[in-house]
């Protein structure tokens, strides 16, 4: 028997954890977002390479730069804003000028992001931000969409090194999306070629398959709330099978509306944001139905003819409402708030 | 990985909970073995909820093994009986493990005396009335040997406008390390098959029914065993998931009752008595003997020869630990489980009839939690999903980031939760929040002194 001399530490139980932690989280929704990466690089070549490096650069010094001038510790480290920035980059049109993928990393994180406190409170999925000022500021830009036929790994397209506040000029290369075919010309996609991603659109949202598998990944991981997408992408289908029976030759089917554009990309990456989404399990599929409904109105009724972004932003304005309103009902209590 | 699995199909649980490592291998196959005496054993007066017992005995008095040194005060009190035969030296305060001082008795054990234990009157239980029952519970100083210390005599008291239609018999041990309640249902079933006995005519329930989980298959084997045909008691297998050892929870599970908020299991016609508890009944009341060791589960990394000891009530932490062998990096001593033990400030705290477990850890571990980096919540629902009481600890929590304790109260049932961690335990962003619940309910009920 030994006499023990020893300073205890006193600490709050519980005294085990989960090995769970927000960095390993952002990690795994980066390793999710790679192949996406890889493929629209694949597609659309070097400057959809170069926009994603811009991008995630802008993102990621903006926050650094923001906490060193706010006399905080930088909070690049937690990687939500490598994330930011590569769901950025992937929401852009793949010939943008890189002046204003800066310029739009530079806004997205500032105002979507650091100007509401940083990760956990910022409002608004700071991605969808910095393209929703660039959508605003740039309308051409924005919807000037090169062919995927055109990947090149050894030329830039000229307008993506156009200078800054010049009007960029474009080569001629460029495409209707499938949504634009559908919706100023009633000319349908091949669906193989909307899910396989061989289609025109912003640099990383054409393939469906890969981005459908990142979220698979995520769900699995459970580092992702799965009926979010589960219910935008459902309220999507019902929503564009019913328009279609209505009338087949103005309303696209639900193939077309699922795997173009940006809804698969936006219901499993972007609207699954679970800073700016319900925390409640029903909560979170009212939400992505909301979502869902706003995307089928704003595609087949809008002047545009995509509306994902909208409707996730819309979508991020009301979830803390829904939080408010669908509290889980307390154990022991007849409904939420009385007790029994 | 978010410990957390579908629980469809698994059987009778509860909704939510979490899934933590159990840790028992280490101890649940070590047969319980008697402590030796301590050279000082340091007893409290307050070892239950309500009021503290009051001394019958004076400085250097000599007591005998079991005899009764402070009666009970009142019905919310029960007695203390001496866990050695020796001398009080003194009694002064001594630090408990709520970080209190309070008033306790500190025997000196003789060294050589054969320490037998005194025999009382005994109860003859055929012919015993509840009421009779009930007496000679609390005369024995029994409390709940869960932790929480509630008089288990004030438990079982039915008031004239209610009753109890089922006792549960709580042999969960959902807690990770513990194994006392599963080494006592395989050592001593017979002891809790009696003491279900007397709590059935105690309480007047029609049934019994003794909830063991999944991992303990042997316990509920050995209970199997020596159920007495003619009894209405039944051993119920339930999935293993934290807190199912919950009161609450346990009754949800068996019963598929709720509990009202803020109310008591009576109030949907259940009472819950730990198993402990009823093999200590089985055991000591034919006998008229007095509550003076219990089965406590020494542990954890730290803890050199592991295992289930019968320890006197007084033994401090210091003589388990010298006794048993720590490693050299001991840094963190836990009386209770690891979920929702309470971590020692001082080697010097006893065991008391409520500690079921002394868990140490080493730095490695408590080092690893410590520097644990804290984000800020990012809502990812997580402690949502896994609360039994279905509260929302992510608002609890950012609400207590702002002092908004009121709200916390009146707006999302703060006075609910039971601290069962699960919260804490899942958060990716590592926010302490069972803390701030803690430091949230106490202000709150300092608040309620003042004005009151």
């Amino acid at each position: 028997m030994t006499p023990l001399s020893k300073t205890l530490t006193i600490q709050s139980s519980p005294h085990i954890g989960a090995t769970s932690s927000v960095d390993s989280i952002m990690r795994n929704v980066v390793f999710a977002l790679l192949p996406v990466c890889a493929f629209a690089i694949y597609v659309f070549g070097i400057s959809a390479a170069l926009i994603l490096v811009v991008a995630v650069l802008s993102c990621v010094l903006t926050e650094h730069l923001l906490c060193w001038f706010a006399g905080r510790p930088t909070t690049v480290g937690d990687g939500s804003v490598l994330i930011t920035g590569i769901l950025y980059g992937l929401i852009l049109p793949p010939s943008l000028p890189l002046w204003m993928v800066v310029a739009g990393g530079v806004i997205g994180v500032a105002m979507g992001k650091f100007l509401f406190g940083g990760l956990g409170y910022n409002a608004f999925n700071p991605a969808l931000v910095g393209r929703a000022i660039l959508q605003a500021a740039f309308p051409a830009a924005m919807t000037t969409w090169p062919s995927e036929s055109v990947a090149s790994f050894t030329s830039l397209p000229s307008s993506t090194l156009a200078l800054p506040l010049t009007k960029p000029v474009y080569d001629g290369i460029s495409a209707a999306t499938p949504l634009a075919k559908w919706k100023f010309e009633q000319i349908p996609t091949d669906t193989t070629d909307l899910f396989m991603g061989t289609v025109s659109g912003s640099t990383g949202e054409t393939c469906a398959a890969l981005i459908l598998l990142g979220g698979v990944y995520l769900v699995a991981r459970r580092m992702m709330s799965w009926r979010i997408p589960v219910a935008i992408l459902s309220t999507v289908a019902l929503g564009s099978t019913l328009l279609q029976a209505i009338d087949p030759t103005r309303y696209a089917g639900p193939s077309l509306m699922l795997f173009s554009g940006g809804l698969m990309l936006g219901a499993v990456f972007m609207a699954t944001d679970m800073v700016a989404s319900p925390i409640t399990h029903l909560g979170c599929v009212i939400y992505g139905i909301l979502i869902g409904l706003l995307v089928v109105v704003i595609r087949v009724w809008g002047g545009m003819p995509e509306g994902v972004m909208y409707a996730i932003l819309i979508g991020n304005a009301i979830s803390p409402h829904i939080d408010h309103w669908i509290q889980p009902r307390v154990y022991g209590t007849a409904s939420r708030g009385d007790v029994v | 990985m978010r410990n957390l699995r579908f629980d469809f199909f698994r059987g009778k649980t509860f909704a939510h909970g979490i899934h933590p490592p159990e840790s028992k291998q280490e101890t649940c196959h070590r047969e319980i073995q008697q402590f030796p005496f301590a050279p000082l054993l340091i007893v409290p007066l307050s070892q239950h909820i309500g009021k503290p017992a009051v001394p019958v005995v004076d400085a250097d008095d000599e007591v005998v093994r079991g005899q009764l040194i402070a009666a009970a005060d009142g019905f919310m009190s029960v007695a203390i009986h001496a866990p050695a035969s020796g001398i009080i030296r003194r009694i002064a305060p001594t630090p408990s493990i709520n970080g209190k001082m309070e008033p306790a008795f500190f025997l000196e054990p003789f060294a050589a005396s054969t320490q037998e234990v005194v025999e009382g009157t005994p109860l003859d239980i055929d012919s015993a009335s509840g009421e009779q029952i009930l007496a000679a519970i609390q005369s024995a100083g029994i409390v709940g040997l869960g932790g929480a210390g509630f008089p288990t005599h004030a438990k079982l008291k039915i008031p004239d406008d209610k009753f109890a239609d089922t006792l549960v018999i709580n042999g969960i041990e959902c807690e990770p390390y513990l194994t006392t309640d599963h080494r006592v249902m395989l050592e001593h079933a017979d002891d809790v098959i009696t003491g279900v006995g007397y709590l059935l005519r105690a309480t007047a329930a029609e049934r019994a029914i003794i909830a063991v989980e999944a991992n303990k298959p042997d316990a509920a084997e050995s209970l199997r065993r020596v159920l007495p045909p003619s009894v209405p008691i039944t051993i119920e297998v339930l999935p293993v998931k934290y807190p199912q050892g919950a009161e609450k929870m346990l009754i949800t599970a068996l019963l598929g009752r709720e509990v009202p908020s803020r109310g008591l299991p009576l109030d949907v016609h259940a009472i819950c008595v730990n198993v402990g508890t009823a093999a200590e009944i089985g055991k000591l009341i034919p006998h008229g003997l007095g509550l003076q060791e219990r089965v406590v589960t020494v542990g954890g990394p730290a803890i050199q020869r592991k295992g289930n000891y019968r320890i006197p009530i007084g033994t401090t932490l210091r003589f388990i630990l010298e006794t048993l062998g720590t490693e050299p990096d001991i840094s963190t001593v836990v009386m209770g489980g690891p979920m929702m033990g309470a971590a020692a400030s001082s080697l010097d705290i006893p065991i008391t009839k409520g500690s079921t477990g002394v868990i140490a850890f080493t730095e490695r571990e408590t080092g690893k939690l410590r520097s644990r980096k804290q984000f800020p919540c990012i809502k990812c629902g997580d402690c949502v999903d896994v609360c039994p009481l279905f509260l929302n600890p992510s608002q609890l929590g950012l609400l207590a980031e702002h002092g908004r304790y009121s709200s916390m109260v009146n707006d999302h049932h703060l006075m609910d939760c039971f601290e069962c961690g699960c919260c804490t335990f899942v958060c990716p962003a590592h926010i302490p929040l069972v803390q701030q619940f803690r430091v949230a309910k106490a202000a709150m009920r300092k608040a309620a002194r003042s004005e009151g």
